[in-house]
């Protein structure tokens, strides 16, 4: 009846996991009691849930990457303590704890982290910056957050039910394959990423659609702003590479569950395979993350420097060039296979190649900088420590590039040491930037800015002092995830690396803090402009937070820098004499869709994981009946009258003009 | 404007901000926008096709000792199946057609031969992998098999899913008639329908008739 689930999978005798899921439990309870009690359900279900406007859902995406954040860097944090305890002892977690430690902090930093916090910006924002009212498909970009939901929320259930994979954050045969993973661990991986995949290539499929076929008039390729650039290239990336995540992860489903010899080691099967297709994912997925960071800075940096992006087109152009050549560099995950070194020679060649469009890009930020008026905000601050660190970041990856060096480096905390560098100094920073800058647009108020800065401060030393130390612990030759050790000499480096990640946990706290002091003061905050930082993009150009229809008259463009230009000509928004001609307006209606294929989605999954097959054909017929019942729907849009829009608008310019006639009395 | 002064403008800003504004006039009409976005999702179903036929050219040597395609393969049937395939092509085509011309009769009955041709097709290649099964010959004998029954039964099951939604299509014109939501969405359906004939060609090249000399 329920296939291989029964009450020993439920880890009674660990504490760890038990104590901690139960207060996450708690904690989720306490919050839906919150909401049913205070009477929010309805507002939740209307205005969230079933949503289909593309700035709540990139706020629901960022919203998920932030509470993952928590959880992955509450496994990093138990990692850097074992690691500081268990010199010649066992520390507090055992081995097979660990190695779930590890995979699940990987696993979700990257999927459930990274991705929906870049995807999240993008939804928000690139329909804002091309001055238009909504992305192409905006029922499946519902979808496709509440897939992404559904993976996350399978890999959170394995802390409780089962377990979780022990092979790392790549799932690498044969230790992946049923002989060697016979528990449920990987499967909770596979089926997690195989779900959230098909959310993410439906969100790379809108998104693409979007920037190349819904522009505003006169937004030309070459006036769009830098992080639309970003955004176009990095959707490209999604939707060749993560095709291959899905391919490579069902085969090795079909091992695991039917038998197939794809990489096992009888039969014919080829283990090595399993590498190259990865990886083809795999490096592509680097860029997919890092590009829209890129974005992020391009913009923060012509904000905060009062000076439009320095080498716009050389920064297009670096942008595409990424994108191309991020997929022909992907053996150098694996120099040591012995591929021989013609093979190692080029590819080793190509990943210095694609340091110099980035080199390019560096370039470009510090001359936008340069000879302008910088304002040292946090945005700001998030965006010049990105360049310092990456910059190292970027110089041991040239050193990784070098086949014979990285003979000794693999798989060596160096390795660590170099993505952290990478992810953290240029995603995550990335993110923060993003996050601070573009939040007064979703939410209408500031972020604290005293407390952001603190929390940035907090991160940046403690990003150098925690990791740092795991070069030199690579040169020295300690070897990625052990569990114990008993090497002297690497010891007080792991303490070190230990006292960096608490400081970074008293960043995550300010930034908490900061949060929940913002809201607290949200009135004092208060963005009344809709441009609270002299942006020159389009998102700037309409009230904070927009309203539903984002624009009551899409923008007319006239070349880079859109709404900029428009303020130099026009004045501020608000001050042109004439009223413009409003029109009705037509908005796609809600839809329960993605949050009820979802539930089916998570239903199948958990049923797959488990061999409930019943749970599995109900949760897959469930599925396609929703999006045939959606199909039969009959009015998919509802009119705001023009009367309507003109109110609102009116009203938008009216405070925008109160504020202009206040700062010209003072 | 012609094209010689958009050539030239680029030097003169005003000149280039008017071919800008003449180059692009605004979001696209739904109709675009929908089939644009199909395409692309069409282009990531090819990488993830490209992906299980670069496992088959890896693995199509390894047959461990076991039975090799070209003792396996039968190519009378796979070019009846191919027959099969074409032709519902065709006649998918009618079926667009038909829906230009608003034509509910003849969309409806080209809609059915597709799916009765669909059906052959599928029943066809259930024999074949049936057969394989009986003949000790399944996907789990070598990793030969198992990149063999991967990449056809991948395209089989698009085959499904299209059956399944050309059904869905007939219903859907049948309460509802051809209006645009629909007929944007019989578009979609004949660009997927399309596009699985030429990942079939690609099988047919690559596993049966290299498979087959071999």
């Amino acid at each position: 009846m329920l296939g291989k689930l029964n009450w020993s999978a439920i880890p009674l005798d660990q504490p760890i996991p038990m104590i901690t899921s139960g207060v996450v439990v708690l904690a989720i309870l306490g919050v839906l009691a919150w909401v049913v009690v205070k009477g929010h359900l309805p507002y939740l279900w209307n205005e969230w849930i079933t949503s289909v406007d593309h700035k709540r859902i990139g706020v629901m995406y960022t919203l998920l990457a932030m509470v993952m954040l928590l959880r992955g860097f509450a496994d990093a944090i138990m990692m850097r303590s074992q690691q500081a305890i268990a010199y010649h002892s066992q520390g507090y977690l055992p081995p097979e704890h660990f190695n779930q430690i590890f995979s699940a902090h990987g696993t979700i930093m990257i999927f459930f982290v990274a991705m929906p916090f870049v995807i999240g910006l993008m939804n928000l924002v690139v329909p804002l910056q091309l001055g238009v009212r909504d992305v192409a498909f905006p029922t499946l970009n519902s979808v496709g957050f509440w897939l992404t939901a559904t993976g996350a929320l399978l890999v959170n259930i394995s802390l409780v039910i089962g377990e979780f994979a022990r092979t790392g954050w790549l799932p690498f045969p044969p230790l992946s394959e049923l002989t060697y993973s016979p528990g449920v661990g990987v499967d909770y991986y596979l089926w997690s990423l195989e779900i959230s995949g098909v959310g993410t290539l439906v969100a790379g499929i809108n998104l693409v659609t979007t920037v190349l076929k819904l522009r505003t008039r006169g937004m030309t390729y070459l006036s769009m702003p830098m992080f639309c650039w970003t955004t176009l290239a990095t959707n490209l990336l999604i939707v060749a590479a993560f095709p291959i995540l899905t391919a490579t992860l069902a085969m090795l489903i079909l091992d695991r569950y039917l038998g197939f010899h794809f990489f096992t080691n009888e039969a014919g099967g080829n283990m090595m395979m399993f590498m190259n297709l990865i990886w083809a994912w795999g490096h592509p997925e680097v860029y997919i993350l890092v590009l829209p960071a890129f974005g992020i800075f391009s913009e923060v940096v012509a904000t905060f420097s009062g000076k439009p992006l320095f080498g716009y087109r050389s920064m297009v152009l670096a942008t595409m060039a990424i994108c191309i050549i991020s997929f022909m560099v992907w053996l150098h995950h694996f120099f040591t296979m012995g591929a021989g070194p013609d093979v190692n020679a080029i590819f080793g060649i190509a990943s210095m190649i694609i340091a110099v469009p980035t080199g390019v890009k560096i370039y470009n930020w510090l001359f936008t900088m340069y000879a302008g008026r910088v304002r040292f905000e946090t945005p700001m601050l998030w965006t010049i420590g990105f360049m310092v660190t990456f910059i190292i970041g970027g110089l041991t990856g040239v050193l990784l590039a070098v086949p014979p060096a990285d003979f000794l480096l693999h798989n060596s905390l160096f390795l660590i040491a170099h993505f952290h560098n990478v992810i953290i100094g240029g995603v995550l920073f990335g993110a923060f930037a993003g996050y601070t800058y573009w939040f007064p647009k979703a939410f209408g108020f500031r972020l604290h800015d005293g407390l952001g800065k603190v929390a940035f401060w907090f991160w940046l030393i403690g990003f150098y002092v925690a990791f740092m130390p795991l070069y030199v612990l690579g040169f020295l030759g300690m070897t990625r995830r052990m569990q114990h050790y008993d090497v002297a000499a690497w010891r007080p480096w792991l303490m070190v690396a230990a006292a960096g990640a608490v400081l970074i946990l008293i960043g995550i706290a300010f930034q908490i803090a900061q949060l929940v002091v913002s809201i607290r003061h949200r009135e004092e905050l208060r963005d009344h402009t809709g441009d609270p930082w002299h942006g020159r993009s389009l998102e700037w150009a309409t009230a904070s937070p927009p309203p539903v229809f984002n624009f009551a008259i899409l923008p007319d463009v006239q070349g880079e820098d859109a709404f900029w230009e428009q303020k130099s000509r026009d004045g501020q928004p608000g001050l042109e004499k004439h009223e413009p001609h409003y029109q009705d307006v037509e908005i796609p209606r809600n839809s329960p869709t993605g949050f009820v294929c979802a539930f089916f989605a998570t239903v199948m999954g958990f049923a797959l994981i488990w061999h409930i097959w019943w749970m599995v054909a109900a949760g897959f017929i469930g599925a396609v009946a929703t999006f045939v019942v959606f199909a039969w729907r009959d009015h998919d849009e509802y009119v705001i009258p023009a009367a309507e829009v003109a109110r609102i608008d009116r009203a938008n310019l009216a405070e925008r003009r109160a504020v202009a006639s206040l700062a010209g009395s003072a | 404007m012609t094209d010689t002064t958009m050539a030239y403008s680029h030097g003169d800003p005003q000149l280039r901000s008017m071919a800008g504004a003449i180059a692009h006039s605004g979001p696209a009409p739904k109709r675009i926008v929908t089939g644009y976005g199909f395409w692309i999702f069409i282009l990531s179903d090819m990488v993830m096709f490209s992906a299980f036929f670069a496992t088959y050219a890896v693995l199509g040597g390894q047959t461990a000792g076991g039975p090799s395609g070209h003792e396996l393969f039968d190519l009378h049937n796979v070019a009846i199946e191919t027959g099969f395939l074409l032709a519902s092509s065709f006649t998918c085509g009618l079926a667009t057609i038909a829906a230009d011309t608003r034509n509910a009769i003849w969309f409806q009955l080209a809609m059915a031969v597709t799916c009765v041709l669909g059906l052959g097709f599928l029943a066809i290649e259930g024999n074949e992998f049936a057969s394989l099964v009986m003949r000790g010959a399944g996907p789990t004998r070598s990793a030969f098999l198992s990149a063999f029954f991967t990449l056809v039964g991948c395209h089989g099951l698009h085959v499904s899913a299209g059956i399944l939604w050309l059904l869905t299509m007939m219903a859907q014109v049948t309460a509802k008639g051809f209006r645009a939501d629909i007929l944007r969405r019989i578009l979609c359906f004949a660009l997927f329908w399309h596009a699985l004939d030429i990942i079939w060609i690609a099988v047919f090249t690559v596993v049966y008739l290299l498979g087959s000399a071999a």
